[in-house]
């Protein structure tokens, strides 16, 4: 037991808050670079615009380069302003700016919910498996095959058990299925990271909680959930992205109503005659990712603190 | 202690977490709206499944909903939309809908694989899908095709092509290049492809509402040959309603369903046949997003694939269901398969049903045939505002 003070601790080590004044202004930068980023996205577009082939590059009768005429890649502007006038001809039809915002925040919705469900069914396994090892060994080969399904086979399959639920009064809406098969995509790394996180403390310090007599859910709780922060957030990181991409694409095989999936669905259909539209909810997507991706790190900085720093318990 | 404090802010950390997406979702809950119908009590309620989206390809049905001819009958219909990857079919063989929306050659193909399906009405008469090419490419027949970039979607899609092509002694492997198509027509407009694939009622009409530009005005059907499979011969059935087979055959209650559901969906089409602009109308209320001018082109295309009704609306007839299981049996795609391996057994179809349907419309004097239809001359706009 001598030697336990001078190892490296289980976990990680307490990161001071950084001052406030600071903090803002690397937030400002933050918010300075990304504007930047899109900028450069946009001037990389037009400059393609500019120099590449109208009609494509072709090599052996395979397209490499893609066509850089109006109907195959419009101009920025030329989106911009589609986002401006309405979405039909229709008297109450409302700006696609509009349209793509709604589509936007149901999506967001929809995949927080299924993140959040991933993330809970994720913590919950990994927990499982880290407590049982007959759980690990008849558990794992399952989770990891659950993600070699493909999820146009699945998506399906979802949205007809989903028709006929009825839990109670709460009747199963077409959302819930989408926020399944979000769910579906998200609980895999957090389940794997949690199981690697609950890990990783040494065997000293397992040992040191045993010698307190700690039950296991005082171990759990003051032991090993600390320690697997370092590993989690990469793992949220991961299931958000793979619940936003989980939700559109369910959107899409299913054509479930009301968000951003269904809606390049909807547009693309118009991408012969107006093919502006269609980049329009190709942008509300990003913008759906960029926001999640932007969510999760806040989570990020909230759990700092954790961040191993390299340094001693 | 330090360990503890950071246990206690991990956690707070979580649940805020838990907290946001609980928050996020529960907004989530009540703003999305069903398509439930709105009748009484007493009220049977079907579920019938599309096999695309909501547009005016499957007006009759809406229109049957909105001008409550399904509550009359004594239905609570649900009208589920379809998707890229549902079909239609195997939704109703999974029992997980009514009724559905499904071309022939398709739902024989899963009836082979043993889904339990019955057609009941065949809502389209006439095949939709076109071979679409520019006037300078001469191809007024399919032995045109010879030589040519031949597009097709593939997916069970392509089986008059193929037929047609075989018929003129065109080997379909050898003979032209074919072309995987995308869903939207830039590649025809581009040169890609030489003849595209295309329904009469979507993806051609797209084509006339894109800007030419080499006059600056939209492409015009004079621009364009068009290969209409019903002239060449080779037209397959399309749209028709299918039933679950085992309810049909043993519960009396589906089988009065399906005859008051054939009642109400024919009144729907006629209705539409009548007023194509207010079926029009319905189609946008319940959701679509294509455009007003596209959406009457889709209705009034839609029309002439039902009238005039050589026959009567609905009733399936034997020369073209015949016709259509010799092309599913023995026309080989691009990989060599065909859409059936043997003639369809048991109850593949069925005019019971919409019979009896006809008889009471006919009895209320609603006139089935539309002989005297005449089709709307749409113009259409760009982007098919």
């Amino acid at each position: 037991m001598t030697g336990v003070a001078a190892e490296p601790g289980p976990a990680a080590v307490l990161v001071g808050d950084r001052p406030a004044a600071p903090r803002a202004r690397a937030t400002l930068a933050r918010a300075g670079w990304l504007v930047a980023s899109l900028l450069v996205v946009c001037a990389l577009w037009e400059a393609y615009k500019l120099v590449g082939p109208a009609d494509g590059g072709s090599v052996l009768g395979a397209r490499l380069l893609p066509r850089s005429d109006d109907a195959s890649m419009p101009h920025v502007w030329q989106v911009l302003e589609r986002f401006g006038r309405p979405e039909s001809a229709a008297g109450d039809s409302s700006s696609v700016l509009v349209a793509v915002l709604e589509a936007v925040w149901f999506t967001f919705r929809v995949a927080m919910a299924g993140l959040l469900l991933g993330v809970l069914v994720g913590i919950g396994l990994g927990v499982l498996m880290d407590r049982f090892t007959v759980a690990e060994r008849g558990l794992l080969p399952y989770v990891v095959l659950s993600q070699t399904v493909p999820l146009v086979a699945l998506a399906p399959l979802v949205v007809g058990w989903g028709g006929r639920l009825q839990i109670g009064d709460v009747t199963w809406r077409p959302w819930m299925s989408v926020a399944v098969i979000a769910g579906y995509l998200a609980f895999f790394p957090v389940a794997v990271g949690t199981l690697r996180g609950l890990r990783s403390p040494a065997a000293h310090s397992v040992e040191l909680m045993r010698s307190f007599n700690a039950s296991w859910r005082q171990s759990l709780l003051r032991l090993k959930l600390p320690a697997s922060v370092p590993y989690l957030v990469p793992a949220l990181r991961l299931a958000a992205a793979s619940a936003v991409v989980g939700a559109i694409v369910a959107e899409i095989s299913t054509g479930i109503r009301g968000g951003i999936g269904r809606l390049v669905i909807e547009y693309s259909r118009e991408a012969t005659s107006d093919p502006a539209k269609v980049w329009t909810a190709f942008t509300g997507a990003a913008l759906l990712g960029l926001v999640v991706a932007g969510l999760v790190s806040l989570l990020d900085g909230a759990l700092a603190r954790y961040r191993p720093a390299g340094g001693q318990a | 202690m330090r360990r503890r404090s950071r246990t206690r802010t991990t956690l707070r950390a979580l649940s805020v977490g838990a907290v946001l997406a609980l928050l996020a979702t529960a907004c989530g809950g009540d703003s999305d709206s069903g398509e439930t119908g709105t009748a009484g009590d007493a009220s049977t309620k079907v579920k019938l499944q599309l096999q695309w989206v909501t547009q005016a390809q499957f007006a009759g049905y809406f229109a049957a909903l909105d001008q409550g001819y399904f509550a009359d009958e004594g239905l609570d219909v649900e009208i589920l939309e379809g998707g890229v990857d549902i079909v239609p079919q195997t939704v109703l063989a999974q029992g997980q809908a009514d009724f559905a929306v499904a071309w022939v050659p398709k739902a024989l193909a899963s009836r082979e694989q043993g889904a339990g399906i019955t057609d009941v009405a065949q809502v389209f008469q006439r095949s939709g899908t076109l071979q679409v090419s520019f006037k300078d490419k001469n191809i007024t027949s399919p032995a045109d095709l010879r030589g040519k970039k031949v597009g097709n979607w593939g997916f069970g899609n392509e089986y008059e092509l193929f037929a047609a092509m075989t018929e003129a002694g065109l080997d379909p492997a050898k003979d032209v290049t074919l072309v995987q198509q995308q869903f939207d027509m830039q590649a025809l407009l581009k040169g890609d492809i030489d003849a595209a694939q295309a329904m009469d009622y979507n993806e051609f009409a797209q084509v006339l509402e894109a800007k030419n530009p080499a006059t600056g005005q939209l492409y015009q059907p004079s621009d364009f040959n068009v290969l209409n499979w019903n002239e060449v011969g080779t037209s397959m059935l399309q749209d028709a309603v299918w039933a679950n087979t085992e309810r049909l055959e043993s519960d009396p209650a589906y089988q009065e369903t399906t005859v008051k559901f054939l009642t109400a969906a024919m009144k729907g089409w006629i209705y539409c046949r009548d007023n194509a602009a207010a079926c029009r109308d319905i189609v946008v209320a319940k959701g679509s997003k294509l455009g007003a001018s596209h959406q009457l082109w889709q209705m009034n295309s839609v029309n002439q694939l039902i009238w005039p009704s050589a026959s009567k609306i609905g009733l399936i007839d034997e020369t073209a269901w015949n016709r259509t299981v010799e092309i599913a049996r023995k026309t080989r795609n691009a990989e060599g398969a065909t859409v059936l391996t043997q003639a369809p057994e048991g109850l593949a179809y069925t005019n019971d049903y919409i019979q009896r349907a006809l008889d009471k419309l006919t009895a209320a004097g609603v006139d089935v045939t539309g002989k005297s239809y005449e089709p709307e001359t749409v113009t259409l706009k760009e982007g098919g505002a």
